[in-house]
């Protein structure tokens, strides 16, 4: 049981992300993360879904995808060299004169922008793997975390390499 | 300029459809309106349910694509279990709904439900049309997915506002094409020869025949393989008929219910080729001891079902029939696997289906007294359960689409509007439904629609005024606990005179024939009430999660 990163090329149309998630839900499947968002085609659309399971598990719901007619391609980017980033908006508390030069410290060394300053609270935006969001949330704890939003990973793979329909 | 309406029934006759099941609404009545002048026949089912069955039985019968109808929110609900059935047994169906206008959609208007999203996950695909120029290549599309690749029911759903909106005609592509839909048809030339470099390897090869060599019209292809090979086959309750009941390499169906030979077949053979079926769970009993010495190849049509229940040695993506052909034009006459088919024999010679004989009315006598009496003239239909059972063991089909039943959805209520839809694609033959006294009440207001439309089929009922199948269960698994499953006596006869259709009640096996013979006599409908012996269960059987080979009810080991 790993996490497999799934690219999924689809038309961008009504329904087709609920046909895609129901998918999952329907074959026992948990979404770690999702991402959707327009593509180089102006009539698809990308989904990145991050999933968790063994490689037989994996295969099966890849196949069950192709089956939707609106799915275009889907590729597992887990085995191949990619870039994967993840941004999150952190807001921490941080009262003026106490622990805000520490925050803005730790902000700096994950290079993590700071793009709302309150007088209670800082906003951190960060952009990276799973792996540095987590860790820079771990850190964050101490101070007070009010809320933190994060989107879904997308991935794409290194070199001349592509998910494409193909065309 | 043409309303989406007249769109819609130009579309469908473009498509070759000749006749829709359907129930009129509200929001259809401007598609109801068009058909009042349409020489596009309709037939007026009872309940909705009815309609998708009977279009699925006229699909399943013909080959082609069945189209249902009606109306939005509780008529598009009803039509759910009709739909989910023919997905889980492949079958082509396009079902119409109406829905609310597209101004208000969302807004919990009267009889409104979200019938696309209800349906996403027991549809091939389904559509909700948003105005009148999309509606037919909308139906153009809808009718070459459902009935190409492993075929599948859509549903198109249609606003009133779209029925009754104006557009001029679209010029249609001759071919569809959809970039995220193309099936592979041929198999792979590598795999192939692999597979025959292990039946040429192979000392017990064994063939398990699904509802896909049904589906791809592949029974010819299928035959001489199995021939040239000497190859037994054993099918499941999907694939009977591919290959006659009587002939040398036929071993019946698999399985739960399966004879004994098929299923020592399995459990001893060094090489499975499973061509268009899925490893049920009813099929395979315990996955892991399923055909456990076998080196496994696997045709179909669909990749997601190669390697989902069990691992596969050699998959082959196609269609069976191109499959199959491409494998007889590369392999050469095998060896007859003399032994092999001696084991088999005797097999069948020590371990056959009982059929028992002590003078009380069992359900076995009267399908194999059906069975000769019909021979190969007819089409059988079986609602779910043990009559199902009795009849896929007892009677001998010879033909593909001579046996219509729900298999993988099991849905009782299937029988009765499914055979009304296959009189329609084979009027030339007389159509039974096999039925239980508690299928046939889950949609017995279909006697309404034989009555008024004379459709002539002879519903035999094998009644023990219990839900049989449950009862058994409760019988062997339950200690006995018979909870909720005891019918009160019904006189059918009565019910079906009531209704206008001639009926007879047999209560000995001396007047089985007779009936019988009356049913065909008979040019209308016919109900036949067999009060048979009460208790009689469907042996053998593999108890759910046991090895195939382990079976109960079957003979003493030979």
């Amino acid at each position: 049981m790993k996490p497999h990163t799934l690219s999924i090329l689809v038309e961008n149309k009504a329904g087709v992300l609920s046909r895609v998630t129901g998918l999952f839900s329907r074959r026992g499947f948990n979404i770690e993360s999702l991402a959707v968002g327009p593509c180089e085609e102006p009539d698809m659309s990308r989904i990145t879904i991050v999933v968790i399971g063994d490689d037989a598990q994996v295969e099966q719901v890849m196949k069950q995808l192709n089956k939707l007619i609106d799915v275009i391609k889907v590729s597992d980017l887990t085995d191949s060299e990619r870039v994967e980033r993840e941004l999150a908006l952190i807001k921490v508390t941080a009262e003026l004169g106490t622990s805000r030069a520490e925050i803005m410290q730790i902000a700096s060394i994950f290079r993590a922008s700071i793009v709302d300053v309150g007088a209670k609270t800082l906003i951190l935006q960060v952009i990276g793997d799973t792996d540095k969001i987590d860790a820079l949330e771990k850190l964050l704890r101490q101070y007070g975390i009010k809320e933190f939003v994060r989107t879904g990973t997308v991935g794409i793979l290194r070199g001349s390499k592509t998910v494409t329909s193909g065309k | 300029m043409k309303t989406g309406a007249k769109i819609l029934v130009e579309s469908l006759q473009r498509e070759g459809t000749e006749i829709i099941f359907g129930y009129p609404g509200g929001v259809v009545l401007p598609i109801y309106d068009e058909l009042y002048d349409s020489s596009l026949r309709h037939i007026l089912v009872r309940h909705e349910q009815a309609a998708a069955h009977a279009a699925d039985g006229y699909a399943r019968a013909s080959g082609r694509v069945g189209v249902c109808l009606a109306t939005s929110g509780p008529g598009a609900c009803n039509l759910v279990t009709g739909i989910a059935t023919a997905y889980m047994d492949s079958v082509p169906m396009v079902a119409l709904t109406g829905q609310v206008p597209t101004n208000l959609l969302g807004n919990d208007a009267f009889q409104e439900s979200d019938i696309t999203g209800i349906t996403m996950p027991i549809t091939k695909h389904n559509y909700l049309v948003k105005s009148a120029g999309e509606v037919s290549r909308t139906v153009q599309e809808a009718f070459y997915i459902a009935g190409t690749g492993r075929p599948g029911p859509v549903l198109i759903d249609i606003p009133k506002d779209v029925s009754t909106g104006l557009s001029a005609d679209v010029k249609l592509p001759e071919k569809v094409t959809l970039r995220g839909y193309n099936p592979t048809y041929k198999g792979h030339k590598r795999q192939m020869e692999k597979a025959l470099q292990l039946l040429a390897q192979s000392e017990r090869p064994l063939i398990y025949a699904g509802g896909g060599i049904i589906a791809s019209n592949a029974s010819p292809e299928l035959m001489e393989f199995a021939m040239l090979a000497s190859i037994p086959v054993t099918t499941t309750l999907m694939g009977i008929g591919c290959i006659p009941c009587h002939h040398p390499l036929n071993l019946g169906m698999l399985g739960m219910h399966g004879t004994e030979y098929a299923n020592f077949a399995v459990t001893e053979c060094d090489l499975m080729i499973a061509i268009g079926a899925r490893f049920d769970d009813r099929v395979t009993g315990k996955i892991d001891t399923f055909a456990p010495h076998a080196k496994i190849i696997h045709i179909d049509i669909d990749p997601a079902e190669i390697g989902k229940n069990k691992r596969v040695d050699v998959p082959i993506v196609g269609d069976v029939k191109a499959v199959l052909r491409d494998l007889l034009s590369l392999m050469k006459k095998q060896g007859a696997h003399e032994a092999w088919r001696k084991k088999i024999k005797h097999w069948k010679q020590h371990h056959p289906l009982k059929c028992p004989t002590n003078g009380a009315l069992h359900p076995q006598f009267i399908i194999r007294t059906l069975s000769d009496l019909v021979k190969e003239k007819a089409v059988i239909v079986s609602e779910v359960g043990q009559n199902q059972m009795w009849t896929a063991q007892h009677f001998c089909f010879h033909n593909p689409r001579t046996w219509i039943t729900s298999g993988g959805l099991g849905t009782m209520g299937y029988g009765l509007p499914a055979a009304m839809g296959v009189h329609f694609a084979r009027p030339d033959v007389p159509v039974f439904d096999i039925a239980g006294d508690g299928s046939i009440q889950m949609n017995i207001q279909e006697f309404g629609t034989l009555a008024s439309n004379q459709i002539p089929v002879k519903v035999v009922i094998l009644n023990n005024m219990y839900l049989g199948m449950v009862r058994q269960w409760q019988e062997l698994f339950y200690d006995h606990r018979y909870s909720f499953t005891e019918l009160p006596p019904v006189d059918f006869v009565k019910i079906a005179n009531a209704y206008g259709i001639e009926g007879m009640r047999v209560e000995s096996p001396d007047d089985v024939l007779p009936a019988l013979q009356a049913s065909l006599d008979c040019n209308g409908p016919f109900v036949m009430d067999f009060r048979i012996e009460r208790e009689e269960n469907v042996f053998p059987m593999v108890p759910a999660g046991a090895a195939i080979n382990e079976m109960i009810g079957g003979h003493p080991p030979s």
